[in-house]
Formats: C-alpha cells, sequence, structure tokens
C-alpha cells in the first residue's frame, strides 16, 4: 500500500451529511472489470439531466478541478461498500477527506488504501470548513499525519486525533496481509482448536455430495 | 462478567491482537460476489497469494445476472465479464460457484442460509454491505470492501477493533399486514442514517421472537441502512428447527453437539449494552420512504412532512422532495406510481412472495404499470412455483423472472425509466440507484403488490380480501 505521510491540495467543500456510495461511484458507471475511476467519481452529480457538464457542481468549478482534499458532513461513505468510492477518490488524487463522522465500511476502505480519514473535534471542524469555504480553491491546505496537524489560509494550524494503529498503518504503507500472516501460526492452532471443540464450524461440506 | 451474545461470539473468534492492535476475529464462512471478488482474486494472483480455505468459501453469481428466461453471460452484456472471472478465479482457488443454471444459484444472502452455510454463533464475511442479512439466524457477519475481501480469502481472518454493542428491544405484537421490513424501516426512521454506526445490534423483544426466520433476516438486512456494523437475532428453537436438514449444516451426532452449544447462545441477562433502545411495535402500521434515504419514512396513513419541521435535516428533506417530485403535506397513500419490483435480498424469500401474491390473486396490476417479481433464489423460485405462485403473478400480470439481485441496484441491467415513481421492495431509495432519476419508494412486499394493483401507493389494508 502506498504510505501516507502528508499530502498538499485543494481543499473541496462539499458539505453534506449522509453522502452514500451510490453517488460517489455509481454501480451503473461500474459496466467494466476496470472502469475509468476518474471519470466515476460523483459521475451523475457532474452532470446535468442533458448529459452535458453541471457548471454549478463543485468538483466542476475551475478552482476545484485538480482537488486533493474532500472536506465532508456526517456519515460520508454510507450504503454499499463498494471500494471503487475510494479508487475514485485516488484517481483524482483526493487523499485525505476530512469528514464531521465516516460510515464504518468506507472508513475501513479508507485505510485499506493509503486515503486518510480525518474528523475533527466539533469545533475546529466548523472553523476548518469555513477556512476551506473562505479559501475557495485559491491556496491548499497541508495535511500532515506526522505531526497530525492541517495547515493552510485563514487560520493557525488544526490539530487532529487518529487512532495511533491506524496511523502507523497509514505513515508506514503496512501491508495488510503481510501483517496478519505474521499470525499464521496463530491461526492454524485456532483452526485446530476449533475442529476438536466445535467441529461443524470447521466444516462445509454439501451432506448431499460427502456422506 | 455478564456478557453480550456480541462479545461472546467476539470473543470465541478471536484468534490475536495483530501489531496495528486490530483484533483477528476468525471467519468461518465467506461467501462472494461476481461483482467485487474478480477484483481480489486478480490481486491475490498478482501477489502470488493461496486461498487456504476454499473449503469455507463459497461463490455465488448474484449481481450482474440477467433476470431473463434462458439467461447466458451475454444476456447482460456488461456483467460476461464479471461471471467469466468469477467462474476463472473461482476454479483457480479451488472455490465452488453456483453458477448461472446452477439449481442453486442466488443471492449470496439468500442463497447461504437456505442451504445451511449459516450457523448460529459463527462469522461470516460478505463483499456487501447487506451481509449481515444472515444475522437473523444468529450468525454475526460484516460486509466489507474488496481489498479486506483478499485479506479474508488470503488469511481466513478479518482484521477489525471490536465495535461497540446495541440492543434495540422490539415490544408489542405486529398488526396484520405489518412485517419485518415494516419494523426495520421504523427503527431505521426513529433512530436515522447514522443511528448503528460503530456498533453491532441486537434485536431483541417479543416481536422477533414471534418473528418467521425469513422476517428476522430482513430485518439484519436493513441494519446497514442505519449504519450499523452488524446485526442479528440471538438463536432459539425456531431458528434450530429451520435450519435443521439443511445440505450444509450438520447432520447426525454433530448436529446434536452443535445443537447443544447453540442453546447457550444468548446475552447474560445482566449483560450491559454500549447503547440501548426500545421501541414499541403495537401501534405500528405499513411504512412508505417518501425520500432518497431509508429514514426518510412514515405510516401509509402518513403525509409527506415538511423539511421546515425537521431544522437539522431542512436541506436535505428539501433535496430529497424535489427530487422525488413531492411536496410537503401530500398522502403517500394515492400517489400515481409506474412501476413496482418485488426482489433482492431483503425481500424475495418465499414468504414474502405469498404475502404479495396473497394481495394479488385473482387481480389485476392497474393499466399502466409494469411490475415485476424476481424471486431471491432458484430454490425460491421453485418453491414458489410449486405452490404456483408463478402463475398467480404472471396472471396478475407481473413479469416473473430468474433469480439475482436485478432492480434493487440496477447492475444487470433491470432499471426504470427517468421520472418513474417505483414502489421497490429493495433496501435502498437513493437518487438514481433504480436507474437514471427514478423516484423509489421502499415498502414490505404487501405494500408494492397492493400499490401494483391500485397503480397507485395503496394501503394493503383498505384493499380487503
Amino acid at each position: 500500500m502506498q504510505p501516507f505521510i502528508k499530502h498538499t491540495g485543494v481543499a473541496v467543500p462539499l458539505i453534506k451529511d449522509d453522502i452514500n456510495t451510490d453517488q460517489v461511484a455509481p454501480v451503473q458507471a461500474m459496466r467494466a472489470l476496470k472502469p475509468d475511476y476518474k471519470a466515476l467519481l460523483f459521475m451523475r452529480a457532474k452532470q446535468r439531466d442533458d448529459g452535458s457538464e453541471d457548471p454549478d457542481f463543485v468538483l466542476n468549478k475551475p478552482q476545484f478541478r485538480n482537488p486533493g482534499i474532500l472536506v465532508t458532513g456526517h456519515n460520508f461513505g454510507a450504503g454499499s461498500s463498494r471500494e471503487a468510492a475510494v479508487w475514485g477518490m485516488l484517481a483524482n488524487n483526493i487523499r485525505v477527506i476530512v469528514a464531521r463522522s465516516f460510515a464504518d465500511i468506507y472508513r475501513e476502505n479508507c485505510l485499506q488504501n493509503g486515503l486518510l480519514p480525518v474528523t475533527l473535534a466539533p469545533g475546529d471542524a466548523e472553523a476548518f470548513e469555513k477556512r476551506v469555504i473562505e479559501a475557495n480553491g485559491a491556496a491548499p491546505f497541508t495535511v500532515d499525519l506526522e505531526t497530525q496537524t492541517i495547515s493552510g489560509p485563514g487560520g493557525p494550524d488544526i490539530k487532529f486525533d487518529i487512532p495511533a494503529s491506524d496511523r502507523t498503518r497509514l505513515l508506514e504503507g503496512l501491508d495488510d496481509i503481510g501483517m496478519t500472516l505474521k499470525h499464521a501460526d496463530e491461526i492454524k492452532a485456532f483452526e485446530k482448536r476449533i475442529a476438536a471443540a466445535q467441529p461443524w464450524l470447521q466444516t462445509a461440506t454439501d451432506s448431499r455430495i460427502h456422506k | 462478567m455478564p456478557k453480550t451474545l456480541f462479545e461472546k461470539i467476539w470473543d470465541a473468534h478471536f484468534v490475536a491482537r495483530r501489531m496495528d492492535g486490530r483484533d483477528l476475529i476468525y471467519i468461518d464462512r465467506h461467501v462472494l460476489h461476481e461483482l467485487h471478488a474478480p477484483h481480489a482474486f486478480g490481486e491475490l494472483a498478482k501477489q502470488g497469494r493461496k486461498v487456504p480455505r476454499p473449503d469455507l468459501t463459497f461463490s455465488m453469481q448474484d449481481h450482474t445476472v440477467s433476470t431473463k428466461p434462458g439467461r447466458t453471460d451475454e444476456s447482460n452484456p456488461s456483467g460476461a465479464a464479471f461471471l467469466r472471472a468469477m467462474r476463472e478465479g473461482s476454479a483457480r482457488n479451488g472455490i465452488r460457484v453456483f453458477d448461472l443454471g446452477d439449481p442453486e444459484q442466488g443471492i449470496s444472502h439468500v442463497v447461504a442460509p437456505e442451504l445451511g452455510m449459516v450457523l448460529p454463533g459463527a462469522t461470516h464475511a460478505v463483499p456487501d454491505s447487506h451481509a449481515s442479512t444472515v444475522g437473523g439466524l444468529g450468525a454475526m457477519a460484516f460486509g466489507c470492501g474488496t481489498t479486506e475481501l483478499a485479506h479474508i480469502l488470503a488469511t481466513q481472518v478479518i482484521a477489525m477493533k471490536r465495535p461497540k454493542s446495541m440492543r434495540i428491544r422490539l415490544d408489542g405484537t405486529l398488526a396484520p399486514h405489518v412485517t419485518a421490513k415494516d419494523v426495520a424501516l421504523r427503527i431505521i426512521g426513529k433512530l436515522g442514517m447514522a443511528g448503528g454506526r460503530g456498533h453491532v445490534v441486537e434485536y431483541a423483544g417479543t416481536v422477533v421472537r414471534t418473528m418467521a426466520m425469513e422476517g428476522r433476516m430482513t430485518l439484519c438486512n436493513l441494519n446497514i441502512e442505519m449504519g450499523g456494523r452488524s446485526g442479528f437475532v440471538a438463536p432459539d428453537e425456531s431458528t434450530f428447527q429451520w435450519i435443521a436438514g439443511r445440505p450444509f449444516a450438520p447432520q447426525g451426532p454433530a448436529w446434536d453437539q452443535a445443537l447443544a452449544h447453540w442453546r447457550t447462545l444468548r446475552s447474560d441477562d445482566d449483560a450491559t449494552f454500549d447503547t440501548d433502545h426500545v421501541i414499541d411495535c403495537a401501534d405500528l402500521e405499513p411504512q412508505i420512504t417518501w425520500g432518497t434515504d431509508p429514514s426518510q419514512v412514515v405510516g401509509i396513513s402518513g403525509r409527506v412532512p415538511d423539511p421546515a419541521s425537521d431544522p437539522g435535516r431542512r436541506v436535505i428533506a428539501e433535496g430529497a422532495l424535489a427530487y422525488m417530485g413531492l411536496t410537503p403535506g401530500t398522502p403517500l397513500a394515492g400517489l400515481p406510481i409506474n412501476r413496482v419490483f418485488i426482489g433482492s435480498c431483503t425481500n424475495a424469500r418465499l414468504p414474502d412472495l405469498e404475502a404479495a401474491a396473497d394481495v394479488v390473486r385473482g387481480r389485476h396490476v392497474a393499466e399502466g404499470v409494469v411490475a415485476m417479481v424476481v424471486p431471491g433464489s432458484t430454490s425460491v423460485k421453485r418453491a414458489a412455483e410449486a405452490k404456483g405462485l408463478d402463475k398467480v403473478f404472471r396472471d396478475a400480470g407481473f413479469a416473473w423472472g430468474e433469480s439475482g439481485c436485478s432492480m434493487c441496484a440496477g447492475g444487470n441491467g433491470d432499471r426504470g425509466e427517468p421520472g418513474e415513481r417505483i414502489v421497490s421492495t429493495t433496501n435502498r431509495n437513493f437518487e438514481n440507484r433504480q436507474g437514471p432519476k427514478t423516484r423509489t419508494h421502499l415498502a414490505s412486499p404487501a405494500t408494492a403488490a397492493a400499490s401494483a394493483i391500485a397503480g397507485r401507493i395503496a394501503d394493503v389494508r383498505s384493499l380487503g380480501n
């Protein structure tokens, strides 16, 4: 996984609660095994009914054409577990999402892909959103995971909290499978123990075939 | 120390704590589908990793399959690549596929329980947010993304921090024509889209105790729509009866041993939950959504609410009403509709189809309404046909499809036309979900059936017998 240490980019305000993964990455745009993830991001919101570009949608505005950070409301990423909703962010160089809160599975998917999910203390969140709206893409913000700060126009640096485990994994770009397989012997031992204590869990055979 | 059932199942599946502080939780059954698994198979091949437990893993073709009779891979042109990649990746890794043409093909969340792959107290993973459907049988299931799916394939564990625990006690007795779907929508309406975030939810109370397994699965299916990490109902004698004899369930002496263990699976009386809710369901009426998320819901005799009544959600409600083409104060019942869909992992098991057929029998779909039933599995389809339900639906003017996810998300090309108002038994009324600009109202199978007949959103209770 690509490590996350620091990212500088234009912060895009999309201040709304409950944005779901159908909005971020419509399933009907996932018609191929490898779709155009860059185009897929907020595909419907980007277009007007006649298929032309909607100039009012924030990511279509000239100052937000090269985004780096998305700033949004509560429960971001609700709904489907589709990881394309994270891959679409990365394809657009959005490597940080600052949300009031995240849907559980979406946050997990971010961590799996080196996309930093940030939640600020409520007062800081409000202040930061204001600064992002005021900056209006004219100057970038920098999110530094080592120092756990956001810096940029309009005010002092803002500190953020993140669980130490998530921080380490992102900073070092740790390989999830590799980390787990350090426990391969314990997994095998667990299977052996369960096979003895609750044998029905360790076999899933079709009784019509295997009598 | 007293423990909740969730904590007991978690502790019983704890393998180790990883260096990053996450717990490795053993996954007893892993069920895949073709929209996401091919990417994970590709990733494993790239990394040169093997699947150690293909015998505990099953592949389902459901999201992209056509529902047309005589379907092939090509019937849904954009699905063919997914179906083939699923087949190839599964074969390469020794995983059994419930493929097109298999007499037991269907939606993963319907097939796994009906074949007995789902057992009380067991852990499940599915790369799908509706994984917790199988919690209706007392299993603990986690939905996940594609990278986590590859991780579970390669390791047979999921790496998680332990979520918090929540109990939702559902009191009272449900009135006639009020179903698990209505209960779930009521809960989501009350707790909101993020009400279950970070929690594993145990559904309890008299309502679930008297609810059939299929209803419990509908209830747990919708757990994700309030953001719950997992949701389940503690198993009881009716759970065990439902599972007994299913082909992948333990048989003979193994069954007796399992049963003895399963009878111990309950939260301790004095266990405490991080969050506790009580909802009285005695006066609950059939529910119908009015907006663009499942929490925007009212009783069928209700009216479209005024966004100003909830200042915190005002902007979202106004956006929803604009999209849905509705104005505050309009009664939901009576709104003309264009389409009805009965299907999905939420509401396409046999009792769902029976409830809808009971409403439809001897009647006809209103002129101008397109109506479709898609059974949750090929086994459900067969069972329904044995009872003559296909004929009831066809005679009434419904299309009767082959099994799959179909119009729930439209991944197979089944969808509504722009501007259409749809009553659907699915789980998400998000904008554009059932086709660009479609307006979805979520409801139970009985309400959907009654609406198809009336050509308008209808109160099934006023249709008479």
